[in-house]
């Protein structure tokens, strides 16, 4: 291989290029980011950023003294793939070809339809979203995040911190059900409560009044909730439309084997538009989670490096925190599968505690609150288990 | 500087053991049978590195899964870009010593406001 191209340039796309260099690689490489930044990182947009404890320096995820060797062509969209020459072409109708291909691109953020060109309505992906949204918050008054997830709940949390009056309005009867199951999601949603932010439930949003600017929040069940800022968090969908027609294998992202191999030679997908297969499951499954973005592509460079010789490892579980309301709180594994969850450590009144979710009595997956030192053993040995 | 850490016979191998001095530093002990000592806090974020994943040489933070060498500090995984400061390990008699490093720490950036306000 003497070209490979990396189309997507946050950190999956960075991490694939650090473990071709790792890897061996010498020859051209190629990083097409649509963004117009160097790689940055997305945590801290909703958290520290959002408060302006941290700036854009601070972001970057490059070190100073990095060298890569890598051509950034940033502020070029990926617009299709002529799998034949395996060649880019680039909204600019620019094209670029390579021998190697990681696609990287990403989700993007979900939106509410009808609101495009309402002021004051955010979503939060990206950091001239951040930019954005900071801006707006710096007004003060009330902000109404839909969407209590974990991007919702950690604007909320942050918007709180910055003196503003905070609602959450949820679709489903309880927070995180998904990721956390029902009790656990019940628990963390409550750290809304514990600061006065108010958190409704159940009910969905028919759509947002204003004429130029927000003004309120309109729910299903007639209720007007005043807004002057407005964050829509109801998750993201993956940056795969490029690829429709190209042959590239399409089921909620890039289908995948578990190491990121496509099914199409010499091209490998990583980070949140990849659906990798996942042996300990049994099934597919899209991982949005930073760690995932940062640990798999070294996996998915060496499939392409050997021409796909390698046998795929077992990765590690997903692992993913959040920080709300000062409470530090981790995910490792699968609850989705748990048919029990217990707390073993601490208590979920205290808001620090350790439980561990189980399927037929074999652990699956852990959530700690304030737990670093314990959690950090779990997830160990998650990752020792097999599948 | 040296400062007594604790009996070798009281540290496991792939466990940590935690200075609490100012900033504290850990003394890690590899599943191979060696001894590092390193700055306890992530150059990240404020967490304890001895509360982390170790693994060879390397321990992974807590939090957000910056990896560090510990051999020569060096940043092996993001987010954190800044090497922690290690400090030379003396056994004698039995009993773990650090000898402080003279250099300036890589603290983050919310522990490094903390401490240059003084103390609370």
């Amino acid at each position: 291989m003497r070209t490979v191209a990396v189309v997507g340039a946050s950190l999956a796309g960075l991490s694939a290029a650090r473990s071709l260099r790792k890897r061996g690689y010498d020859g051209r490489l190629l990083v097409v980011g649509d963004e117009i930044h160097r790689p940055y990182d997305r945590p801290p947009l909703s958290k520290e950023f959002l408060t302006g404890a941290v700036g854009e320096t601070e972001l970057a995820l490059e070190r100073d003294d990095e060298e890569l060797g890598a051509e950034w062509v940033l502020g070029a969209r990926a617009t299709g793939l002529d799998r034949a020459e395996r060649a880019i072409r680039l909204a600019d109708g620019r094209r670029i070809r390579a021998d190697g291909l990681v696609i990287a691109t990403g989700a993007a953020a979900r939106t509410l339809p009808g609101t495009a060109g309402l002021a004051g309505v955010h979503v939060l992906r990206t950091l001239d979203d951040a930019l954005a949204l900071r801006a707006d918050l710096a007004r003060g008054g009330r902000l109404v995040v839909i969407g209590g997830g974990f991007i919702g709940a950690e604007v909320a949390s942050t918007a709180y911190a910055l003196g503003l009056d905070v609602t959450v309005v949820e679709a489903a009867p309880t927070p995180l059900a998904g990721p956390l199951g029902e009790t656990l999601g019940g628990v963390v949603s409550a750290l809304h409560a514990d600061h006065g932010v108010r958190l409704l439930c159940g009910v969905g949003v028919k759509g947002l009044g204003g004429e130029r600017r927000v003004e309120a929040v309109l729910l299903e069940d007639g209720r007007r909730v005043p807004a002057d800022v407005v964050v829509v968090g109801v998750g993201a969908r993956p940056c795969v439309e490029w690829l429709e027609g190209s042959g590239i294998p399409l089921d909620n992202g890039v289908k995948c084997g578990a190491d990121g191999r496509t099914g199409v030679a010499q091209v490998v997908a990583v980070g949140d538009c990849a659906n990798w297969y996942d042996p300990r499951t049994g099934a597919h499954r899209r991982v949005e989670h930073w760690t995932g973005a940062l640990e798999r592509p070294d996996a998915a460079v060496a499939a392409l490096l050997a021409h796909g010789a390698t046998e795929p490892g077992l990765p590690r579980p997903p692992y993913f925190w959040s920080d709300q309301y000062g409470v530090k709180i981790q995910f490792v594994g699968h609850a989705a599968g748990a048919d029990s969850v217990r707390v073993e450590e601490g208590s979920t009144d205290d808001r620090s505690f350790l439980a561990v979710y189980r399927r037929a009595g074999r652990p699956v997956a852990a959530l700690g609150l304030n737990q670093p030192r314990l959690f950090t053993r779990w997830r160990r040995q998650l990752a020792s288990a097999t599948t | 500087m040296m400062i007594p850490a604790c009996r070798l016979a009281d540290l496991p191998r792939g466990e940590a053991h935690r200075l609490d001095i100012d900033p504290p530093v850990s003394v890690f002990h590899t599943d191979d049978g060696e001894l590092f000592a390193i700055d306890d806090t992530c150059t990240h974020q404020d967490a304890s590195l001895a509360d982390g994943w170790l693994e060879g040489c390397e321990v992974e933070c807590p939090l957000h899964a910056s990896k560090f060498d510990l051999r020569s500090g060096a940043v092996d995984a993001p987010p954190a870009k800044l090497p922690v400061r290690t400090h030379e390990v003396v056994v004698e008699d039995g009993v773990i010593h650090v000898r402080l490093s003279t250099q300036a720490p890589n603290l983050p950036p919310c522990v490094a406001a903390r401490l240059a306000k003084g103390p609370a």
